[in-house]
């Protein structure tokens, strides 16, 4: 059996290890600037996901379940779920293992099965058997009990558990995308905070349009957002409270204040100041409400992001004559230390943000066209992702394999903005669909 | 009303003279075309209006991709608008900086308020106090051509000077 479970890894693994020599060469090959439209070999698992079992009304939340983590899973572009009309039969109960060989037929290589159960009041169990088709093993098994209106959330975290049981790697479906949504004329449009779950799911918006918001950002540690406000002619950096819809403006600056983000422990929040035709970098501490300014150059100093660690920052600047990536230290310049430059491809290079890994820095590249690319965090193996009249504004999933970002494109008259996702290879780009145009979005980490 | 008609004719005399086959800022006739100047009926314009300012001097300069100094050609236009705020002296403005569609968000918000600055300078150089002047940077935000071309965009890379008080009516 052993011999067999090892098996299965192997097996398994080799979807995987494909993926990843794409990523490891790749960086080293493409040296040169130009959209990567080779087409990865990473082949997506099949993996068979039947309907949660369940009786009465839980048989539809069963089947309902079964399809959100299929989605989930499809869109990771690393399973491929199969078709649930070729099934040759489907197990009546997961008390027992299943008939392997009714699976094996259809080439699943994992089968998922679970069972829905209604418990006292308003509560639900809901439990996963993972199978192994050929090595005939019980992968995960698990139980998660919850109150019936986060069936949804319960099937993100299903669908975590399976990703990370056979890639080894963390999920990132539990999560939330908090952006802009646009609505309205071109000349004036209309912008919107909005939130929904990655897949697009649960959506609402958290402001009513009067004001001109851009750019919001997740804390990590608290159910809050930071992004920029109009409110009052006053462009500045504000704070929502995403439990009590509460907005506060963030501390007293002279100038404009934009391109927030939070720092890695949630404690600050690092911005821009614009004022009397200069923009530096500050950081406002949430705690004590002390401001610091990290650079003091006579360019523009924008779109900061901490590594992971919070050790350093790196930022645009067009302090050698175009918009390039920069990084320095946490403590910024003012000590003498000085910005180091990372971005040296043709082009100009905006809105770093680095990867929750710490090994990679995506990036918007401007040069003709724009395009989403990632670098090393010493500039080094530049890959292009993602292309376009216009594309914009990475986010990490908190796993560092995908980002969003989004995208204008042309029309016959006008535009359409929209958001995308699309992973590492650059081969498994996908739309997040939104009720109406969109842009800025921000990834939220794994929800606690 | 002969003045509402006369609007429509200001509106239309703009829209033909913008190169752009697309409307902008419908609605909102004064801040269409720019330089356009040329009103011949000033007599119906109430001298010191918001409408004087934007009719008979011109309320906006324009800036090269990237760039926030004010053009040579730009010059004139600012020296016309500090002359008429010198002759009014109650009026407050506020400089809107804006940026075409070809570069990031924040990016462009920095460059528009160094546009917006950049006009300011100007003004206060030439006369006016600088507690007259304010600012606001709008990124690309609210353009007023809609067009994917640099036609456009050289009628968005613009500082437009509002006036938020004191002007007659």
């Amino acid at each position: 059996m052993l011999r067999q479970r090892l098996q299965f890894i192997r097996s398994i693994s080799a979807y995987f290890v494909a993926a990843l020599c794409v990523l490891a060469t790749i960086p080293a090959a493409l040296a040169e600037v130009r959209v990567d439209v080779t087409k990865g070999s990473a082949q997506p698992l099949p993996i068979a996901i039947t309907d949660f079992l369940g009786t009465g009304q839980d048989e539809g939340l069963g089947r309902n379940i079964a399809r959100v983590i299929a989605a989930d899973l499809e869109r990771s572009g690393l399973f491929k779920p199969i078709d649930p009309k070729a099934f040759v039969s489907v197990e009546k109960s997961i008390d027992q293992p299943p008939q392997f060989n009714n699976w094996r037929v259809l080439k699943a290589q994992a089968l998922a099965q679970g069972r829905v159960t209604a418990e006292g009041g308003d509560r639900l169990r809901v439990e996963l058997r993972l199978w192994d088709v050929f090595g005939e093993q019980q992968m995960t098994g698990q139980v998660y009990t919850t109150v019936r209106s986060n069936w949804r959330r319960i099937s993100h975290i299903i669908a975590d558990a399976i990703y990370k049981r056979i890639t080894g790697e963390e999920g990132y479906f539990d999560t939330r995308i908090v952006y802009i949504s646009e609505s309205g004329p071109d000349q004036r449009k209309i912008k919107r905070l909005a939130i929904m779950d990655q897949d697009g799911e649960n959506h609402h918006f958290l402001t009513d349009g009067k004001d001109l918001v851009l750019t919001p950002r997740f804390s990590p540690s608290r159910q809050e957002i930071t992004y920029m406000s109009y409110y009052g002619n006053l462009p500045r950096v504000y704070i929502y409270n995403i439990e009590t819809g509460r907005q506060e403006v963030l501390g007293d600056f002279p100038g404009m204040t934009f391109a927030p983000r939070f720092s890695p422990d949630g404690n600050k929040v690092i911005m821009s100041m614009a004022r009397n035709g200069n923009t530096d970098i500050w950081t406002m501490d949430l705690r004590t409400r002390a401001v610091t300014q990290l650079t003091n150059n006579s360019g523009i100093d924008t779109a900061p992001y901490y590594s992971p660690d919070g050790s350093k920052i790196v930022f645009e600047s067009d302090r050698g004559g175009t918009q390039q990536l920069y990084v320095m230290d946490a403590s910024g310049e003012l000590n003498g230390a000085q910005a180091r430059r990372i971005s040296f491809g043709t082009g100009r290079y905006a809105t770093p943000v680095w990867s929750p890994r710490g090994d990679t820095i995506a990036f918007t590249k401007i040069g003709g066209g724009f395009q989403i690319g990632i670098m090393g965090t010493d500039g080094k193996g530049e890959r292009l992702l993602a292309d376009g009249f216009l594309v914009e504004s990475p986010t990490w999933a908190p796993n560092g394999r995908v980002l969003a970002f989004y995208r204008e494109r042309l029309l016959p008259r006008g535009k359409t903005t929209k958001l995308y996702t699309i992973d590492l290879t650059g081969q498994n780009e996908r739309e997040i669909l939104t009720p109406s145009e969109a842009s800025d979005p921000a990834w939220s980490p794994l929800i606690p | 009303m002969s003045f509402k008609s006369l609007t429509y004719v200001v509106a239309s005399l703009l829209l033909l003279s913008a190169c752009s086959s697309t409307p902008s800022d419908s609605g909102n006739a004064g801040s269409t075309g720019g330089n356009t100047g040329g009103n011949t009926s000033g007599t119906q314009i109430a001298p010191g209006s918001d409408r004087d300012f934007i009719v008979n001097v011109g309320d906006r300069i324009f800036f090269d991709t990237d760039k926030f100094s004010v053009r040579n050609d730009q010059r004139a236009q600012l020296e016309k608008q500090a002359a008429w705020l010198k002759r009014y002296p109650a009026v407050m403005v506020t400089v809107e900086g804006h940026a075409d569609e070809r570069g990031t968000r924040e990016y462009n918000l920095a460059l528009s308020e160094k546009r917006a600055n950049s006009a300011k300078d100007f003004l206060v150089a030439n006369g006016i106090a600088a507690n007259r002047v304010k600012t606001l940077p709008l990124g690309k935000e609210r353009p007023v051509a809609l067009g994917h071309d640099e036609a456009s965009w050289a009628q968005n890379r613009r500082a437009v000077t509002v006036i938020t008080s004191g002007a007659g009516s």
